[in-house]
């Protein structure tokens, strides 16, 4: 019964720390306002995060030497590197934070652990930044199929394994953004008019090729090289190829662009030759 | 139909609020879409492994929606009214039909057609999948069709928006919801919105139990504050606790039920305290505990039952791995390149976060919170199918009683589907608490969340259009009921900013954090898997040290610009008051169902409890009480739920297994 009582939970709330590993964050209180670093002595247990030692910092905002603090802010959402909101830049590398393990990034005693906002985005407050102008570029390419509205039309067309399994690999880009970090020709731009004549970056043009490979999305093909076409278009890749290298759902990014690339010059020849 | 001034507001982007929206504004009425992270990454990605529809090929050999239906039924253990559970699985092949125009990319056979896997609770295959992520490719298929109306002007997203309040005006029968109040979360401004219909879609509250499968933002805040304005929030005891999940130091990760699906089998070592790596274990040395005791579904039992399984097998037996809590779930009898085709994204999942391949390592899981079948209480017009009297045991391969011609569960567009017992306040989705009742079987959440969407979507733009008069619109109500809404929440806000001091508060007491994490294990401890009155009985008293300390709370955080201490803090608040709905429901109903199990009252009780627990807040004495509503069982006589369990010698549970034809 006293086993039972507790369902399965160990009497303590948390199995006791092993080891502290040190956390240096760059902090910044809003867009304008200057950055500062914060260090963070963390306990950690074999099962640490960078979320979970997040946690910590929160329930107790005290820095390294003592300084009283507020909790650090970032953006997270599901913690199973699904949903892609809690990418950040960490030890110099773009990834979620949620799947980077302390004892893999930080195995040895005094290591440290270095988290900083993503560098190509507008920052919100320490290390949320907005991204809103990667959720543009998909409204720009029309990222969807036109379906003829939500009446029961019945099933869609059938489709081979094959070309079901690309889809579906294109199909789990979550908008994390780590592509466009580590893109030498993704910039940054807080301004809002200044995104239609960005670049889009890896992501959308993989985007574009998903739906671009759909039976039906294919009808706005045009459309979307169109966009592609012009300025902050596939044009816009250098070819630098760090795009594929970080995608922690390992979409092949640069195949993507690749063959949105011939589509679009394709389209460019047959637009040259129907005068429009 | 348009050129009128109605709106709509749609509080959450997941798949429930995606398919309302996309719904209302297909309708012609425009949409105000608030949530608090870019829909894109609502907690629906996590789901998964499908969605469950009767199809072709279940149909030829003998399945129907009908026994969709009965299976839902009987998983739920007869707790859900039967009529909005019946018309969902008359409505789930359609709505499979439309995902797939969508472009989500289903799994294919060899021939093209989508590819089916069997789920817990079925002996047929009836469930629809995208790889090992299918809430994600659901929800992405949904996000660009709501990107697509976005574009139109149709829908207008408000993201990183917390809603706060919903606004009621008037009193007594003639009160209804005209609208919200939210926040940005970025810049804090306040806001009021009008609308002449709101609709619930925000999820469930798996937060209040600390570490849970769902997601940070599933606090059940918005579902609190609701219940606290008066709207009643039904079976609240009803949580379900999953049978695999990967325990983590933030959160326990989900393995999904399709692991189990496609042939994964849960065992542990016979010897107790075996720590022999499990792969040199032999086969008459292991124990398959679930197959074992269910022959009939083996290691498909529903979750509740799988749960309660490994949990004894642990926990009373101490039977687990090592002495500790884990069972192995094992798929390294199966081809890895099949493995990786059906589950890559779960098995990615267990090597990123457990550090093992699943393909060639058995996985270690345990269970952990998963889903409120419980959620705000929800009204519906019944549909025309009557039966003459309700139907006896219906089992697999039977014919149907009733094909899917006969008539509706409920009726399709009136104005009070899913309304809450406030007129113009819909629950949608998981909030809702309708489909599910006692346990939801695996893969009928993302059907129930699209077909809440899409089938009472209709509902909402019916209500605005028809039910509320042109002079008696959102906007014509006084500015004063927004104005008021407004400077609540203001005072809420300033109160908390207030007990931030510049020495910072490190007492554990009146910590925020620290509050929440205390709440999240006594929750866990005391109402999950096995529940006892006496532990209910000091869980609430627990709650009540929380709300004390809660009054007192110091918050970290003065900041006037995107201060999350603050919208955590806040959501703490109607999180011990959720916890207390949830615990007080558990220990009134004193009977065993489903996922709710009393050990002091170990069997189900049909006479006393065959009624839905409903809670209604009293915002004067900030005491919540329960009322209990009848069930409506006009379809299906309720039966026993045994699931062919072998080895009862209970006379009761002897004659159910006969009957279920094990």
């Amino acid at each position: 019964m006293s086993n039972t009582a507790t369902n399965g939970q160990p009497s303590s709330a948390a199995p006791v720390p092993t080891r502290t590993v040190t956390f240096r964050i760059k902090r910044c209180d809003g867009p304008g306002q200057p950055t500062r670093w914060e260090d963070f002595k963390v306990p950690v247990v074999p099962s640490s995060n960078v979320i979970s030692c997040l946690n910590w910092i929160a329930e107790h905002p005290v820095t390294a030497s003592g300084q009283q603090t507020t909790p650090v802010v970032w953006d997270c959402s599901c913690l199973e590197e699904v949903c892609g909101a809690c990418t950040m830049v960490i030890n110099g590398k773009a990834r979620q934070s949620c799947s980077c393990l302390i004892d893999q990034e930080a195995p040895r005693e005094g290591d440290v652990i270095t988290l900083e906002p993503m560098s190509k985005f507008p920052v919100v407050r320490d290390l949320w930044v907005d991204r809103q102008r990667l959720f543009k570029g998909l409204e720009k390419i029309k990222a969807w199929v036109p379906i003829d509205g939500t009446y029961n039309l019945g099933a869609g067309p059938k489709e081979e394994p094959d070309d079901q399994q690309m889809r579906y690999t294109l199909s789990t880009c979550m908008s994390c953004g780590c592509c466009l970090e580590a893109c030498p020709q993704y910039h940054k731009e807080e301004q809002e008019a200044d995104w239609e004549n960005a670049f889009v970056g890896a992501a959308v043009l993989s985007q574009a090729r998903l739906f671009n490979a759909h039976p039906n999305g294919k009808v706005l093909e045009g459309e979307r090289l169109d966009a592609l076409l012009g300025v902050g278009g596939v044009n816009d890749c250098g070819n630098a190829q760090n795009c594929v290298k970080v995608c922690p759902k390992e979409i092949p990014l640069t195949e993507s662009i690749a063959a949105i690339g011939r589509a679009a010059t394709v389209h460019a020849i047959g637009r040259f030759f129907r005068g429009k | 139909m348009a050129g009128n001034n109605k709106r709509v507001i749609v509080v959450g982007g997941g798949l429930a609020g995606l398919a309302a929206s996309i719904r209302v504004a297909e309708g012609g009425v425009p949409v105000d879409l608030f949530s608090m992270v870019p829909v894109k990454r609502s907690h629906s990605v996590c789901a998964q492994g499908g969605i469950n529809a009767c199809n072709e090929v279940a149909r030829q050999q003998g399945y129907s929606e009908y026994q969709h239906f009965d299976e839902t039924l009987y998983g739920g253990d007869y707790l859900a009214d039967q009529g909005p559970v019946l018309e969902m699985a008359n409505w789930a092949p359609r709505i499979i039909d439309l995902l797939d125009r969508m472009g989500v990319p289903f799994n294919r056979t060899s021939e093209g057609f989508r590819d089916l896997r069997l789920f817990g609770g079925s002996l047929f295959k009836r469930t629809h999948f995208a790889g090992a992520t299918t809430g994600q490719q659901l929800l992405y298929g949904l996000d660009e069709q709501t990107r697509r109306f976005a574009s139109e002007g149709k829908i207008n997203k408000r993201e990183f928006w917390e809603f706060l309040w919903p606004i009621i005006d008037g009193e007594g029968e003639d009160r209804r919801c005209v609208g919200i109040v939210a926040q940005d979360m970025r810049t804090m401004q306040i806001q009021a919105f009008r609308a002449d219909a709101v609709v619930m879609a925000t999820g469930g509250c798996g937060i209040v139990f600390g570490k849970s499968t769902n997601s940070v933002i599933c606090t059940g805040g918005a579902a609190s504050r609701c219940y606290q304005a008066g709207a009643w929030y039904g079976n609240g005891e009803m949580i379900q606790v999953h049978p695999t999940a990967i325990p983590g130091a933030d959160k326990c990760r989900l393995m999904s039920e399709s692991a189990r699906g496609e042939g994964g089998r849960v065992w542990v070592p016979r010897k107790k305290g075996d720590t022999r790596d499990p792969t040199s274990i032999a086969e008459n040395e292991r124990w398959y505990f679930l197959e074992e005791k269910y022959p009939k579904y083996g290691n498909l039992v529903p979750r509740d039952i799988a749960t309660r399984e490994i949990f004894d097998v642990c926990v009373n037996e101490h039977m687990g791995i090592g002495g500790e809590n884990m069972v192995y779930l094992d798929l390294t009898h199966m081809d890895p390149h099949y493995l990786t085709e059906k589950l890559g994204g779960i098995l990615e999942i267990y090597e990123k976060f457990a550090g093992a391949d699943p393909r060639f390592t058995p996985m270690k899981i345990f269970p952990a919170v998963h889903y409120s079948m419980g959620g705000l209480w929800t009204t519906y017009t019944p549909g025309d199918y009557q039966p003459e009297s309700p139907a006896g045991i219906h089992n697999p391969g039977d014919e149907s009683p009733a094909s899917t011609a006969v008539g509706q569960g409920m009726e399709f567009g009136a104005h009070n589907n899913m309304m809450t017992n406030i007129r113009g306040l819909y629950a949608f989705g998981e909030v809702n608490f309708a489909y599910h009742g006692a346990t939801r079987l695996g893969a009928n959440a993302l059907l129930s969340c699209i077909f809440d969407g899409l089938f009472n979507g209709v509902s909402v733009t019916n209500y605005v259009l028809d039910g509320v008069a042109e002079d008696q619109g959102a906007a014509t109500v006084s500015a004063a009921v927004f104005d008021h809404a407004v400077e609540q929440e203001q005072a809420k806000q300033a109160q908390l900013l207030a007990t931030v001091s510049d020495s910072g508060s490190t007492d554990p007491q009146f910590n925020p954090y620290t509050i929440a994490g205390e709440l999240g294990v006594e929750m866990t401890a005391a109402s999950t898997v096995v529940k006892t009155g006496p532990r209910l009985e000091q869980c609430l008293e627990k709650i009540k040290e929380l709300r004390e300390r809660y009054s007192q709370v110091k918050l970290g955080d003065a900041a006037a610009w995107t201060n999350q201490s603050l919208s955590f803090t806040r959501a703490l608040g109607d999180m011990l008051i959720m916890g207390e709905v949830i615990a007080k429901g558990g220990l009134l109903r004193e009977e065993s169902r489903g996922s709710h199990y009393r050990l002091d009252f170990p069997d189900r009780d049909d006479d006393r409890f065959l009624k839905a627990s409903v809670a209604e807040y009293n915002a004067t004495s900030g005491e919540s009480t329960i009322m209990w509503k009848d069930v409506q069982t006009a379809l299906v006589k309720p039966k026993p739920r045994t699931y062919g369990k072998v080895e009862e010698k209970e006379p009761a549970r002897e004659e159910a297994v006969a009957a279920s034809g094990s």
